[in-house]
Formats: structure tokens, C-alpha cells, sequence
């Protein structure tokens, strides 16, 4: 197989010559996962704390149908928003069909039950150290989701990027709703789909590689950042 | 009030995050179309004389005939370009878009392994392809999804009286892709297939596969271009559709269409009617 070669030496000249089209992609991408994760994170935290900390009725029930949702097929979930958002749609009249943000409303659904879910695990064996503790000073639940979230906040970072490895990598979700459209809703994995349906398997291929080259970089910075961090709390 | 300050520049920060996208008041359209239209460039070579004399961004959705006109059908588009004739008049007839207009044609072709186990190689029939094929179990890679592609392969199966769907995962795979996906499979898997000329010239992973069949009168690929119906889709921008269905008849558009060639060969041949 020479296309092996010839794709890294493909994603070597597109990356060096800063191909526009590319970085249109790689920027586009990234806006599309990150603003994702951001949001399931902001939704995802509190619920899956709210689900660790609180004894309400229907919590195990909760706590199954998360960790169920985490495995959501991207394609199912494509369907779902273009349903919605389709000018036939409930929601047509926003007008948000193959645009970023309807790629940024999929993804979002696909994410929050991975970061729900595994923030409840992360928040409930915490809550388990820190139980009685919590319950002799009286202090209210509000405040114990805020302090546990915030004292777990590196195990969730490693949630947070697996809502990014997630978002990033998935294609079925972000090609329905998003629509492939070329400098409006291409992203690096449709682009990939595109190319192989175009039979150029190398250039497929090479943006494969950029595509994991791009994930391991946002791993890579938020490792570091965690270093940091953990460095300049103990110094 | 830190983390209030905090939290409300954080939803300041998502919203610009998530409605940051393109330029405001811009005029645009959205057409939902083949893939073959889009794989092959021909909107790369078409859109931006579009644009240049317009002003309008035109945004293709590149899905297979069924798909695009069941999109249409939800008013997702403004604009249907796609290549199957009696599908594109019931959605007239049926009121989803206005008038039908030819656009430009080209033709299918069989393509398969130079190995050729079921010897179609050269001959000038459809059917009779399709008859060697089904007779001798040879592997055949089908759309199966309801594609322009798709509909013509099936009309010619209803010609022979063989139901190949018959021997589906047998001999007959019906792969469910796009026509893109699907060659992929016939060169992985030694099968042949029916694809329209311009994905063809255009698709980069050919292996030793060559065309086999072509020429019959039978193949012939005709594309339509209707505006989603205004009436029924009130979002759909009619002037700017408009624009584009008129510009695309025109004979600068039909011209920009014979224009397009890949590897000294043309793609698509203009035949709307002036």
C-alpha cells in the first residue's frame, strides 16, 4: 500500500503550506467541538454532581438512563436535530439547519451524557470521603455540589476530554445536520467522508492524520495546563 | 459577584462561540443536489462565475437524489438539481416545486475488473449486461438507496425480469452509500457496477477497474433543476432562486457547464431548452 506514504506525505505538505481551505476546516472543527464540550460541560457538571449528591426519586433511574445515553449512535442523534430543525421542523423557524450551530446543538447532545455521566461517578465516590463531613457542618447541597465539582475539578478535565475525543471524532451526527457544506459546515471528519466517497484515499487519509495530530495537541495542552495548575496550588 | 461576572462572561463567550458564522446580510440560497454533481467539482468550476455576477453564495447539500428531494420536501432548500426525471415530476405534480427544467445530461456507464468473470466487457446493451451478470453469480455492487443512480439501475433490472434484490448479500450487495462508497466497495470487492460518467472520471481510486458497458440509449442521465415551491416553503428566497435557475438555463451557464473538463474529457453536456 503505497498510499500510506503517499498520505503522510500529503498531510505533511498541506500542514506546511497552511493550505487555507485546511485551516478554514481545522478552525471550524474545533469551534464545533469545543463550543460543544463547553456547553455538555456546563449542563453536564451540575446534573451529573446533582445526580451523586442528592437522594431524590427516580435517581437510579437517572444514573442508568446516563451512563445508557453515553453510547447514543451519532447517526440517530443527526436525525433527531435535523428533524427538529428542519423548516418542516418544530424548531424551522430559527432557521439553524446546516449551520455550525445546529452541528454545535448535535454534538452538545451526543457529549453531555458522557460528561453526566461520568462527572456522577467522579462526584459520588468524592462525596463518599466527604460525607459525613458535609452533613456535621449542616452545609446545604447547593454548596456541596459547588465544593465537590470544584475539588474534583482534575478528574474532570479527563471527563471533559473525553467529550472532546467524542465530539471531534464523530461524523454521523455533524454530516446530517451540518450538511457538509464547503466554507460553512465542513469539518475535518466530513471532509475525510468526502474524500473517500471521492476515492481519494490518500488526501482522506492525510486529513486523518491531521485530524489525530489535532486531538492529541488539545490532549496535550490541557495536560499541560493541568501541570501547571496542580504545580502552582502546591507551590 | 466574581463568579456572577465570571459565569455571565462565560455565556457571552459560548454565545459569540456559537453564532459567530458567516458574514450578516450576505444573500444566499441553499441547493440540495447529487453527488455526483458535487464530487465531480462542477460547483466549484460553476459557483463562483455565479457568484461574481449575482453577489449570491450558493450553498450545496451534496446527498443522493432520494435524500435531496426528501429534503426538499421538508423545505430544506431552495433549490432541487438532480438527475431523476419521473421522481423530479411527481414532486412537481405533487405541488413540493414549481416548474421542471432540463438542465444538462451525461450517461451511466458499467464499470467492473478487467478479469470481466461475467463477460459483458464491450457490448452495447444494459439488459443483456445485467443478464450475464445475474447468470453467472458474478458480484454486483448496488446504491440501494433510493439514489438517482439507484432508481435507473432498478428500471433496468424491471427490464431484464430479474429481481436481483433477490440474491441481496448473495451475489448482489446493495451497499446503502453514496455512489462514491459504493465504487469503493466495487473495487474492494471485485464487483462490478453502474455509475454515471462524471463520478467516474472523477474518482481517484479506480485499482485496474475499467468501463465495460456504455453507449446503450438506456443510460442516458438526465439532470433537472426545480425551485422548491414558495407557496408551500415560505423561507425559501424566491428572487435569489430564481437567479440561479435562470443563470444556470442561461447560455453563460450552459456554457460554464460544457466548459468543465477533468483530464481532457467533459463532464456534463448542456441541454436546456432556450
Amino acid at each position: 500500500m503505497q498510499d500510506f506514504g503517499a498520505a503522510f506525505g500529503l498531510a505533511f505538505s498541506l500542514v506546511f503550506n497552511a493550505d487555507a481551505d485546511l485551516v478554514e476546516i481545522i478552525l471550524l472543527s474545533l469551534r464545533v467541538s469545543i463550543g460543544a464540550v463547553a456547553l455538555a460541560a456546563l449542563i453536564g457538571f451540575p446534573l451529573g454532581a446533582l445526580t451523586a449528591v442528592v437522594a431524590f426519586p427516580g435517581r437510579q433511574a437517572i444514573a442508568v438512563l446516563l451512563n445508557a445515553l453515553m453510547g447514543l449512535p451519532p447517526v440517530v442523534v443527526g436525525l433527531l436535530v435535523y428533524m427538529a430543525l428542519s423548516r418542516a421542523g418544530p424548531f424551522g423557524w430559527m432557521n439553524l439547519l446546516y449551520s455550525p450551530a445546529a452541528m454545535i446543538i448535535a454534538q452538545t447532545i451526543l457529549v453531555t451524557p458522557i460528561i453526566a455521566a461520568l462527572t456522577r461517578q467522579v462526584v459520588e465516590d468524592m462525596h463518599r470521603e466527604y460525607d459525613e463531613q458535609f452533613r456535621s457542618l449542616c452545609i446545604p447541597p447547593r454548596r456541596v455540589i459547588g465544593a465537590l465539582i470544584w475539588d474534583s475539578r482534575y478528574s474532570l478535565l479527563t471527563v471533559t476530554l473525553a467529550g472532546f475525543g467524542r465530539a471531534i471524532a464523530e461524523v454521523g451526527a455533524v454530516i446530517i445536520v451540518g450538511g457538509n457544506i464547503d466554507h460553512l459546515t465542513r469539518v475535518m471528519t466530513t471532509a475525510i467522508a468526502l474524500e473517500t466517497s471521492k476515492g481519494d484515499l490518500a488526501l482522506a487519509l492525510a486529513l486523518g492524520f491531521i485530524l489525530l495530530v489535532l486531538a492529541l495537541s488539545v490532549n496535550a495542552a490541557v495536560y499541560g495546563l493541568r501541570l501547571s495548575a496542580r504545580r502552582l496550588s502546591y507551590a | 459577584m466574581k463568579t456572577g461576572k465570571k459565569q455571565a462572561l462565560l455565556a457571552v463567550a459560548l454565545i459569540g462561540l456559537i453564532s459567530g458564522s458567516g458574514i450578516a446580510g450576505e444573500r444566499s440560497i441553499i441547493v440540495q443536489s447529487t453527488t455526483s454533481t458535487a464530487n465531480s467539482g462542477l460547483y466549484d468550476h460553476l459557483l463562483p462565475q455565479f457568484k461574481q455576477d449575482t453577489g449570491i453564495t450558493v450553498h450545496v447539500v451534496a446527498v443522493g437524489t432520494g435524500q435531496a428531494i426528501k429534503n426538499a420536501k421538508n423545505c430544506d432548500g431552495d433549490v432541487l438539481l438532480v438527475h431523476a426525471r419521473s421522481a423530479e415530476e411527481k414532486f412537481v405534480a405533487e405541488g413540493y416545486g414549481l416548474s421542471r427544467h432540463d438542465v444538462m445530461y451525461n450517461d451511466y456507464i458499467f464499470v467492473g475488473s478487467p478479469a470481466d468473470p461475467a463477460g459483458i466487457a464491450g457490448g452495447g446493451s444494459a439488459t443483456i449486461a445485467l443478464k450475464k451478470i445475474a447468470a453467472s453469480r458474478s458480484r454486483f455492487a448496488s446504491r440501494g438507496d433510493n439514489s438517482g443512480t439507484h432508481k435507473k439501475e432498478m428500471a433496468l433490472w424491471k427490464q431484464t425480469g430479474i429481481d436481483p434484490t433477490a440474491h441481496s448479500g448473495a451475489w448482489y450487495l446493495e451497499t446503502g452509500s453514496g455512489m462514491g462508497a459504493t465504487l469503493n466497495a466495487a473495487v474492494g470487492s471485485n464487483a462490478y457496477g453502474i455509475t454515471d460518467r462524471a463520478t467516474w472520471i472523477s474518482f481517484a481510486n479506480k485499482s485496474d477497474f475499467d468501463i465495460l458497458v456504455e453507449g446503450d440509449a438506456a443510460l442516458f442521465n438526465q439532470y433537472g433543476i426545480i425551485m422548491v415551491n414558495p407557496a408551500r416553503c415560505r423561507q425559501v428566497e424566491r428572487e435569489s432562486a430564481q437567479a440561479f435557475i435562470d443563470w444556470i438555463l442561461s447560455s453563460k451557464g450552459q456554457a460554464g457547464i460544457a466548459a468543465y473538463q477533468l483530464t481532457g474529457q467533459q463532464l456534463f453536456f448542456p441541454n436546456a431548452k432556450p
